[in-house]
């Protein structure tokens, strides 16, 4: 069946449901990491919805109580990867790297129709996979990625794999920029390009925040055009905000290497009313009655 | 006793052989960890990842979720403490069939402190998922891979490399959470694993002339500990047990007897022989063995405190043991 395709309003419209549903958690519960979700928001759901060559869900849109982890007696639990479809070749496979992005991924399945508003109303709800720093039985999420930087090395050797067995299909992996400060990440450029990884893609959110502060300011990694150039990465710089960007990016050639795609983004995109909030961004509070009042506010003003 | 060279290598090339989903993975100490003759026959089945272990840990793990079976190679140290978060979080949680084939562990080594694995077992016998074997001679590692396969998930082993004792008979492979029974006795529970086993059954030899009875476990099997015939060596033998590893005495071959002990409710005591809790540093290994009170007079004098008699033994009639010779198979 021919995949469908969508216009880029449409994607626009589901980065806003992003939002809007991440902002809805702040507001009941006091806050939720609002900052990744806006930075990221446009570049998940062109992913989703225009990039990535996904199957159907295979995850109960409705979530469930958590399987329990891996052992010699649970290996065949529900992973969270089966919302992502099939793992199988020819299909992509998609890789969470900072796994505090957990809400904004749970509620990107959301707005995309792979998880259900039952399911998302279970996130961060006691016992069931919807946590909030996910792991491997958390939607979307293929590897317990809570210790940051250690994803890429994971999905570098699942495209290895694939190249050895002669298979198709694109691994892509998301990161952020606070973990780019990790020697790991590095190791692991440096191995995809030695065996020229094409069929590998670097997503990148440059959002300039990090928990204690701007990134700048606790730990530079710019320039990071020039660094994954270096290390023998195919690398694009772009706006992530720009739809049509971010498809470009992607679909960017890169023989013989992997592809970075490093996207310039604002933590408070699509939420001006945040724009004034100048302290820590990793976990935005909504807790005063003055937070509140211009978080509502701002809420009811969503589509 | 005959010494063998190239165990492992030969092991390793023809489980690679066997099994071509097996890929080997190296941190540039291929030359020092046996694999160069894999490398030799299955090129596109080695890998070397550079002196970058953290992502060779989780690019195993990648590789093991595709169905390959991915055995690292590398000192000991760089395959446990240098990247424990990434073995726990990569691999160990997901239960995954990567092989951590760790050289020169304990005191085997001349490089010192940063290349000594003193502390392997006691580390990753807290991270779940994970089974630990330790290699105590050529028949050891003969059957080491298919055990390892049969046992299945994540390992780590203790690999002896280059010139290796043959002290078992080839046609007796190791087994999977079960000890070798080296010597039968009534006095004292002798738990032994890695070079301890060489030293110990010297030891065991030179107290036997002494009238001294030794049960003789070689332990290769140290997590997980649940082999019922260390129970009944306890409980059988008179005085209790002395434990000799080459390892720190915390965490190791000690606290694993130590725990049965106390499970079981035997109520004898327990003298451990081992790296004494301190940082050690680099020298040959029976000059290491000596100076850190890891070697056969060691074990001797851990005996004679628990049956509470000197025995008056001389170094030089350890230096006399002979061992039966066991050919290795043709």
């Amino acid at each position: 069946m021919a995949k469908r395709s969508y216009t880029n309003e449409e994607i626009q419209r589901t980065a806003n449901k992003i939002r809007k549903q991440v902002l809805k958690f702040a507001i009941e519960r006091g806050g939720c990491y609002i900052t990744q979700t806006n930075s990221s928001a446009e570049v998940l759901a062109t992913l989703y919805l225009d990039v990535m060559n996904l199957g159907d869900s295979l995850g109960d849109p409705d979530g469930i109580p958590f399987p329990g982890v891996p052992g010699p007696d649970n290996m065949d639990f529900p992973r969270g990867s089966l919302y992502n479809g099939p793992t199988s070749a020819p299909y992509d496979r998609f890789f969470l790297s900072p796994a505090h992005y957990a809400c904004t991924l749970y509620c990107t399945l959301f707005a995309v129709g792979r998880v259900s508003e039952t399911g998302i109303e279970r996130f961060n709800k006691d016992g069931w996979i919807f946590e909030q720093i996910g792991a491997e039985h958390s939607p979307g999420f293929e590897t317990t990625a809570g210790s940051l930087a250690q994803t890429i090395s994971v999905a570098c050797g699942h495209a290895h794999a694939r190249k050895l067995k002669g298979e198709e299909g694109t691994i892509w992996c998301f990161m952020s920029d606070g973990e780019l400060e990790e020697g790991q990440l590095w190791e692991a450029i440096q191995a995809a390009a030695f065996y020229k990884l094409d069929n590998f893609v670097l997503v990148c959110d440059i959002n300039g925040q990090q928990i204690e502060g701007p990134t700048k300011e606790i730990m530079n990694t710019q320039p990071l055009y020039d660094r994954f150039t270096a290390f023998g990465a195919k690398t694009v710089e772009i706006d992530g905000h720009d739809i049509d960007a971010i498809k470009a990016a992607c679909r960017t050639e890169h023989p013989g290497q992997p592809l970075v795609v490093l996207c310039n983004t604002k933590p408070t995109h699509g939420m001006p009313f945040l724009d004034h909030r100048t302290e820590r961004l990793h976990f935005v509070n909504v807790k005063t009655p003055e937070q509140i009042a211009e978080a509502k506010a701002f809420y009811d003003s969503m589509e | 006793m005959i010494m063998e060279n190239n165990v492992y290598s030969k092991s390793i090339t023809e489980w690679g052989a066997k099994h071509p989903e097996t890929v080997v993975l190296s941190a540039d100490l291929g030359t020092s960890c046996e694999i160069m003759e894999f490398k030799k026959n299955y090129p596109d089945r080695y890998f070397s990842l550079g002196i970058a272990e953290q992502n060779m840990i989780g690019w195993a793990a990648g590789l093991a979720r595709e169905g390959f079976l991915p055995y690292l190679h590398s000192f000991g140290v760089f395959l446990y403490r240098r990247v424990l978060d990434q073995v726990e979080m990569s691999v160990a949680y997901g239960n995954l069939p990567v092989g951590l084939v760790g050289f020169v562990p304990g005191l085997t080594t001349p490089g010192g402190v940063s290349h000594q694995s003193t502390n392997d077992i006691g580390t990753l016998r807290c991270v779940p998922n994970m089974r630990i074997y330790s290699i105590a001679d050529a028949t050891d590692i003969e059957g080491f891979l298919p055990m390892a396969y049969e046992a299945g998930g994540p390992f780590y082993v203790r690999m002896l490399r280059k010139s290796v004792p043959r002290l078992f008979p080839a046609d007796e492979p190791i087994q999977f959470d079960h000890a070798r029974i080296v010597t039968e006795g009534s006095d004292v529970a002798l738990f032994t694993e890695n070079i301890a086993t060489e030293e110990g059954m010297k030891a065991v030899k030179v107290l036997q002339d002494h009238g001294v009875s030794v049960q003789m476990l070689s332990v290769s099997t140290l997590k997980p500990f649940t082999d019922p015939q260390v129970v009944d060596a306890l409980k059988k033998v008179k005085y209790g047990a002395v434990t000799y590893e080459n390892h720190n005495i915390i965490g190791g071959l000690g606290t694993c007897v130590a725990e049965v002990l106390a499970e079981n409710g035997i109520g004898k005591p327990l003298v451990k022989v081992g790296v004494n809790d301190l940082y050690t540093h680099g020298a040959s290994k029976m000059f290491l063995l000596k100076k850190y009170n890891v070697d056969a007079m060691s074990c001797i004098k851990a005996v004679e405190q628990l049956i509470g008699k000197d025995l008056g033994i001389d170094e030089s009639e350890i230096e006399a043991v002979r061992f039966e010779d066991f050919n290795g198979v043709a």
